[in-house]
Parts: structure tokens; C-alpha cells; sequence
């Protein structure tokens, strides 16, 4: 398949791993960022190929994973609605809430839909004008501007039966929240193409300087994370903390304004509650002031449905690097994607589920890269 | 819920565990294991070992017996429809335990205002199936139920064949280092059905038809070497390599990169975010046989349009036994899971 098929090479891939083995003169700890980045890494085994002692740590980048329960309890309690209609993205049927999922509420009668996209929830609502229309905006800077577009398309429309859950979150935040943490070890960060593909990279800038940490944007096929590794550990060999572009294809520096103009519009920057790791100042996205008709929190009156996580997980530590899947007692026996205890085993892009899907029972052994050395 | 009830909903909302079916529950994958394990296989004694068809003695013949229910929607998909795919499923369950099918009963639920004429079509286009695989419907039925009680149409299906001289064919009958073999490109049915659905255009065809000719012709050249024979339907080849694995007590190794996918299939499923081992086919089957029958098994497979793309995709291994693993492109070595129920699109 054209413009993929190119970034799957298996003989360029090894050519790269050469290259890192060449390069690599101390065990040095990178972090992806993005669950999609994981996904590949694992899917593809790269993380066991990487030189002796290096290792990567799996960063926060799973919206499904970071979306706190409340949230979750909320949009059950929205979805179990009569006179709703609950749209989602497909991977959110099956976060867990408190006691239920969405999937379950479905098959008790709720209206519970997948979308591809916000505005089919928008076409459903124009289509439906006897029912509400609760579309659930999760995701991270890459969700947000069609989320953004779908409420400014509603509101173009007139519409008064579409609301909209939202739970965004912010790379950034996130990325500083770890490097300032004591128990950091993250070295260098491969930052997710599509949020930068939205935001560019100069919000990035400061911290590569601050934390004197390399950033590089990286795309999401195999070829991409080598490449963005090979980069990352350069700059690490070298010395340098500077903002590079892997995914050049995509991301230039000042992003998408377009679509940085339409988030302005509908959403204010607001603190947000992270599934784990719990609130960070200026972390989210809410809807802004003069959008508040299309918040579903405040439409269906769910705003002060709070709750606990389950004292099993470990998602925080999962989530920041401070530990890995396998080193959870629940994992894969209390907690399975079958039954998850938290949301890291329930997207394909949390770092959970992708260990189990690839069959994880202990840190990586068949390398001496693994954090078992 | 634990926390207060601000919208007073007067029942509690069901808990995690399955307490109700899920629409998961029917997709061939994990979650259907468990609804079996625990609620249907215990009170008729089920064999857990899963077949699609089941062999009974009739005065000393060997008799092959499968069931199949087709809600399959759209009703029409490129490459066929719910009356043709009807019959080839049913053809293609009695065909995988090295039986000739020989009758089908064909039996309807139809909704309340379902057109006659696309009554008439899916009908014609099952008899016209039926003739192509050399098998006579024999009875039928037809219920209707009131509009809403239904998604138009449904089939349920009964197959019939004989074994054919020295086939021994059982999903336990994988030993070490037997050849896996897939008959051509995989995924081609799901894709089709899934962008019919999404309204998307792509050249793809359903590899939806009947493969109890080719069956034949590999049992008449390898007899008793042919171990294994599976329709990678439900779940795709990643649950019938799972199921095969844990019903023969053996590991088994692919190459991930041997595995025929078209670029349409990989496509649709780049598009909606979804694995293509995890797609359906139903006119690609998975063979297993002696090592020193795979060229034999894969000629007589070759030699017929259904099997033009044959190929060997791995090897059975005695250990780590009941798991699927492939070695990926760039060397490493990934476990190819048993997918857990529906395929969930990702957000991103």
C-alpha cells in the first residue's frame, strides 16, 4: 500500500537497528508518547531488538487509558438515558466505569453508537430531532479540532438536541508532569506526529531547553519510530536537547492554524483530571463560556458523578513510566482485557492490552535490552 | 453506583460481567468461548473441542452434520449475499471434516414488510449456489415475525455430507512439524462486508464460495496427511490458528510476513482502524498437513480457481503449546492472540 508499505521496509528497519547498535554507547531510556507509537513498538517487537540496556519507557498517550472514571461513569449514566442517542469512538465501548461499560449499557437498551466522526453524531442529531444527540470527545490535540468543528457545525445548524462529553487533555502538560517528577528516568521523548501535525512543535522548544531533554517528532510506522529513535539517541550521543522533526511528511513547526483556530474558538485551556495520575493545571480542554449549551455534563446534570479508582491498578505508574505492565500483580490475572481493572488494558493502544495482545509475561528476556539487566 | 443517583434511574445499570449477551459474544473470538464454557456447553454436555461439524454414525456410515444462522448486513455485498453465503458457509463447515456435502435445509425468519422480490432474489441466488456446489436443498422453513423483530432477513442452515475415504480431519489433529497452508488471500470477505457498510468503493470482492471440491482433491491426494482443515471464518485466521493450536495441544509459528493480504483488504483495514487477521473469509480455508504432503496439498489446491493463491504461512511446533506466534518482519517474535468479541475501531 502506497505511503505505507514504505515505512514497513523489514530490510530498511534492520538497517536502522544497525545503525542505533553502531550509535548507542550508553543504555539510554526514551519515551514514547503516544499509544499508537506503543502499538507498533510492541506489535513489531522493535522494543526487543533495541541495543543492550536500552530500553523504552511507554508514555501517557492513550486517551482511552488517561480518561478519568467519573468521565466514564458520566457518559454510562448519560448513555443509560432513554432519550438519548450516545455516540463514541469504538474503543470507548469498553473502558470500564465504575460497574459497567458501554458495551453492557448497550445491550440494556441503551442507544449506544460508534462513530468515525464528530459530526456524524452532528448528521444523527440533524437526522434525529426528537432525541439527544451526546457525542463522547475524549482524545488528545488530534481529536479536538474536528470535536471543534462538529460543535461549531451544530451550532451553524441551529441545533439544539446535540450536545458533547468532553474529556480532552494536552501533550505537553503531561510531558512536564514527568519530567519534573523525582522518579524520572526518561532521557528523550519521541513526540506523537499527529498532535504535532496540529500544534507544530514550538510549545515543545522550551521544554527540550529546560529539561535539557531531545525531542523528536515522530511518525508511527516502524521506519518512523527507528528513525525517531535513531534521531533522539543522536542528540543524546552528541549532547543536545533540541526539538527534530522525524515526521516531516506530516509536521511542520507552526502546525495546522486552521485547525488551532477552531479549538480557540470552542474549547478554553482548564485543569484536567487524569485516569492514575490525577489532576494537572492546564492540562485539558473544556468547552469555552459561549459553548456551554453544548456541554452534556451540564445538559444532563452529571457534573458532581465522582468516583473511585480500583486500588488494584497501577495505571498512574503504567502511565508516567514508573513501572511496567508486567510489574503489576493484577496483570493478566485479575486484570485481562477480557475483565480490565483499569483502562490501560481495554484501548489497543494502552500499554496493557498491547503487552498481553503480544503475549508479555515478564520484562523483555530475549535481549539484554530488557530493564531486567 | 456507589455515588449518588442525580438522575434518579430507578434499576441498577448491569455490571461488567456479561450479566446480558453482548453483541461480542457472537463474534467468534474470546468472549464467545466463555458464554460456551459457562452457559450453553454445560447443560447438553457440549464436546468443548470446536468443530464445525460434527461426525455421527448412521448403521456403521460416517454421517457429517454442521448448523450455521447467517444475519449478515448489508444483505447484498460485493462478491454476493446473505442467500449465497448461506449456502457456501454451510457447504464449507461439512466440507472442513473431509466430508462431500451432499443436502442443506434452508430455513428463513423474515420481518414483517420484507420486499418479495429480494425474498425472491436471495432464494434464487442460494438455489443458484446450491446447484454450483453440487448439493440439493432438501427441506425448509419459514417463519415471519412483526416488523422490528428482525433485521429484515435471517437464514438458518442444516448440512449434510459423507466422510470421504480416508479422510481423518478433526481441529486436535495438528502434531509437530506439520505444514500451515492457507488456500489464498485472507480477509477478503470481512473487508467487503465492512466498507459495504461504511458506503466506501473499493475493488473488492467477498472471496465467499464453495470449497468442498477443492477439499476433495487435496484428501484424494493426501489422504490421512491432511491433519487439519479449518474455514477461517469468525474471528479470522488469527481465532482458527488459536483454536486449533489449543484444540491439538501444539504451538503454532507464521511468518507474519508469508500471509497474503490484498492491498484492498489492508486498506480497509488501515481506513477503520482494525487487524486483518482478525477478519472474516468464507471461501479461504487453513489446512494443516504432514510435511511431506505440503507440495502435494498445495498443487492439488493450486490447481482449482478457489485455491489459485495457496501458500504456506508456518509451521506446527510442539511447544509453547496452545499459542500462536509470528515472527515479524523486522526478526522479532509477536503472540498472535485469540481476538476477544467485536473489532472496536481505535480513536486514532
Amino acid at each position: 500500500m502506497k505511503y505505507l508499505d514504505e515505512y514497513r521496509d523489514p530490510v530498511l528497519a534492520r538497517a536502522l537497528l544497525a545503525e542505533l547498535g553502531g550509535l548507542a554507547t550508553e543504555p539510554w531510556t526514551l519515551m514514547e508518547v503516544c499509544g499508537g507509537q506503543t502499538h507498533t513498538l510492541v506489535r513489531q517487537g522493535i522494543d526487543e531488538m533495541l541495543p543492550a540496556g536500552m530500553r523504552m519507557i511507554h508514555g501517557p498517550g492513550c486517551p482511552v487509558c488517561v480518561t478519568p472514571l467519573q468521565t466514564i461513569d458520566r457518559a454510562l449514566a448519560i448513555a443509560a438515558r432513554p432519550d438519548v442517542v450516545f455516540t463514541s469512538f469504538g474503543d470507548m465501548l469498553r473502558v470500564p466505569g465504575s460497574e459497567t461499560d458501554l458495551l453492557s449499557v448497550k445491550a440494556a437498551g441503551g442507544d449506544v453508537r460508534v462513530v468515525y466522526s464528530p459530526l456524524e453524531a452532528v448528521r444523527i442529531a440533524l437526522a434525529e430531532p426528537d432525541r439527544q444527540v451526546v457525542f463522547f470527545a475524549v482524545g488528545f490535540e488530534t481529536t479536538a479540532p474536528a470535536n471543534a468543528m462538529a460543535v461549531l457545525e451544530a451550532h451553524r445548524l441551529g441545533l439544539d438536541n446535540f450536545s458533547m462529553l468532553a474529556s480532552h487533555v494536552l501533550v505537553p502538560p503531561a510531558m512536564t508532569a514527568i519530567l519534573e517528577s523525582e522518579h524520572n528516568e526518561v532521557q528523550g521523548f519521541l513526540a506523537a506526529g499527529h498532535v504535532c501535525a496540529v500544534m507544530g512543535w514550538r510549545e515543545y522548544e522550551p521544554l527540550a531547553t529546560e529539561f535539557g531533554t531531545p525531542i523528536v517528532v515522530t511518525g508511527f510506522e516502524p521506519l518512523d519510530l527507528l528513525e525517531g529513535i535513531v534521531m533522539a539517541v543522536r542528540q543524546l550521543e552528541e549532547g543536545r536537547c533540541e526539538v527534530e522533526n522525524q515526521y516531516v511528511r506530516a509536521v511542520r513547526r507552526e502546525g495546522n492554524t486552521a485547525a488551532q483556530d477552531a479549538i480557540g474558538e470552542v474549547f478554553d485551556v482548564a485543569t484536567r483530571h487524569w485516569r492514575g495520575i490525577g489532576p494537572i493545571p492546564d492540562s485539558g480542554l473544556a468547552l469555552a463560556e459561549r459553548y456551554a449549551d453544548y456541554d452534556a455534563e451540564r445538559r444532563f446534570g452529571v457534573g458532581d458523578l465522582n468516583a473511585t479508582e480500583d486500588p488494584r491498578c497501577i495505571a498512574g505508574r503504567i502511565l508516567q513510566g514508573g513501572a511496567l505492565p508486567t510489574d503489576c500483580a493484577a496483570y493478566g490475572t485479575e486484570c485481562t482485557p477480557r475483565r480490565p481493572l483499569g483502562a490501560p488494558m481495554v484501548s489497543t493502544e494502552g500499554t496493557c492490552s498491547a503487552y498481553h495482545l503480544a503475549g508479555r509475561t515478564a520484562a523483555p528476556q530475549t535481549s539484554p535490552a530488557g530493564r531486567n539487566t | 453506583m456507589k455515588t449518588s443517583d442525580p438522575l434518579g434511574l430507578a434499576c441498577p445499570v448491569p455490571r461488567t460481567d456479561a450479566d446480558r449477551v453482548l453483541m461480542g459474544h457472537g463474534a467468534g473470538g474470546r468472549l464467545f468461548a466463555e458464554l460456551f464454557d459457562t452457559v450453553i456447553g454445560p447443560p447438553i454436555g457440549a464436546d468443548p473441542v470446536a468443530e464445525d461439524a460434527a461426525i455421527v454414525a448412521v448403521d456403521g456410515v460416517g454421517v457429517v452434520i454442521s448448523t450455521d444462522s447467517f444475519v449478515v448486513t448489508p444483505h447484498d455485498f460485493p462478491g454476493g449475499d446473505i442467500g449465497s453465503l448461506a449456502v457456501h458457509g454451510t457447504v464449507n463447515d461439512v466440507a472442513m471434516r473431509g466430508a462431500r456435502p451432499v443436502a442443506l435445509t434452508l430455513a428463513y425468519i423474515i420481518e414483517e414488510g420484507f420486499p418479495t422480490a429480494e425474498l425472491a432474489r436471495i432464494t434464487a441466488s442460494a438455489a443458484r449456489a446450491a446447484e454450483q456446489a453440487c448439493v440439493h436443498i432438501v427441506a425448509g422453513d419459514t417463519k415471519v415475525v412483526e416488523r422490528g423483530g428482525a433485521d429484515g432477513i435471517y437464514i438458518n442452515t442444516t448440512g449434510i455430507g459423507e466422510l470421504l475415504p480416508h479422510a481423518v480431519v478433526t481441529a486436535a489433529g495438528a502434531e509437530p512439524g506439520d505444514a500451515v497452508l492457507v488456500s489464498g488471500p485472507i480477509g477478503r470477505h470481512g473487508a467487503a462486508v465492512l466498507a459495504a457498510r461504511e458506503g466506501f468503493v473499493f475493488d473488492l470482492r467477498s472471496d465467499s464460495c464453495a470449497l468442498a471440491g477443492m477439499v476433495e482433491d487435496m484428501i484424494r491426494a493426501s489422504g490421512r496427511r491432511v491433519h487439519v482443515l479449518r474455514d477461517a471464518t469468525r474471528g479470522g485466521l488469527a481465532a482458527v490458528l488459536n483454536e486449533l493450536a489449543h484444540a491439538s495441544g501444539a504451538g503454532i509459528r507464521i511468518e507474519e510476513l508469508a500471509v497474503a493480504v490484498p492491498d484492498q483488504v489492508a486498506a480497509v483495514c488501515e481506513v477503520l482502524g482494525i487487524d486483518p487477521f482478525h477478519l472474516a473469509c468464507e471461501g479461504t480455508l487453513v489446512a494443516v498437513v504432514a510435511p511431506e504432503a505440503a507440495d502435494d496439498v498445495l498443487a492439488a489446491m493450486r490447481a482449482r480457481p478457489e485455491g489459485e493463491g495457496a501458500h504456506r504461512i508456518g509451521t506446527v511446533t510442539d511447544s509453547p503449546a496452545g499459542r500462536v506466534t509470528a515472527r515479524t518482519g523486522i526478526g522479532a517474535t509477536r503472540v498472535v492472540d485469540m481476538p476477544l468479541g467485536e473489532q472496536l475501531p481505535r480513536i486514532c
